[in-house]
């Protein structure tokens, strides 16, 4: 069971919500903080890949589950 | 790590094209851009308090109808009064059932994450719009003004 600070439900919500909602979620934390997502939406397994990659906060971890996605994200 | 900019000019005034600016902006944002977007001609419906953006399928071959209208009442069917605003409701109701964000929200969090929105002020010359049918909040500028934030920018978008 992995740990983490904050969790954030993006189910049901489309791109670029999930993003978006992230984001805000991020900005509240303090960094090496962990923030863990669940969305519904499969264009977000690229996209939370291609946030990480260009904001520098971390993606631990990015896994599929009977049709939900779970992202672990620690903030920079 | 400089901070890369994003300019927009949105030019188009319809409930399907207002979402390309506003996603591409508020992603930027979240992605750490600096982001702007100039809107100008029919661009400006976007920035107004209360938006009344339709979708027409007229001109537009490529819009998925229902129940196969299109082959029934080919182009003359979609002048139909009621055409509009009946398409504009399925593609309304279709956003919400598919979690897609509305364009208010939409601007809310562009506004909320710093994105610049600028009105032509010729356009709301050329229209003879007031400022206080626009959002608050917003910028008014010409030519000159976009090219200096653009001459900076790593992406440049004409949507």
């Amino acid at each position: 069971m992995a740990d983490f600070d904050q969790e954030l439900d993006a189910s049901g919500l489309n791109c670029p919500l999930p993003i978006l909602r992230a984001k805000k979620t991020l900005n509240s934390m303090d960094a090496g903080q962990v923030l863990h997502v669940i969305a519904t939406d499969p264009g977000s397994v690229k996209d939370f890949d291609a946030f990480s990659k260009q904001t520098g906060n971390e993606l631990m971890e990015s896994k599929e589950d009977g049709g939900k996605f779970y992202f672990m994200i620690k903030k920079a | 790590m400089d901070e890369k900019k994003l300019a927009i000019i949105a030019t188009k005034g319809s409930l399907d094209w207002a979402y390309p600016p506003f996603i591409l902006a508020s992603t930027a944002a979240a992605l750490g851009y600096e982001s702007q977007i100039f809107f100008t001609f029919y661009g400006l419906q976007l920035l107004k308090k209360k938006l009344d953006l339709q979708v027409t399928p007229l001109g537009n071959p490529g819009m998925p109808m229902p129940m196969g209208m299109d082959k029934w009442f080919p182009v003359l069917g979609m002048t139909l009064p009621g055409m509009q605003g009946m398409m504009t409701g399925m593609m309304k109701k279709k956003m919400k059932d598919k979690g897609v964000a509305s364009i208010e929200d939409l601007r809310d969090l562009c506004q909320e994450a710093d994105v610049k929105l600028i009105a032509c002020q010729m356009t709301v010359d050329l229209f003879d719009m007031d400022s206080s049918e626009f959002i608050d909040g917003i910028e008014y500028a010409g030519a000159a003004a976009f090219f200096e934030f653009a001459g900076e920018s790593d992406i440049c978008l004409y949507i």
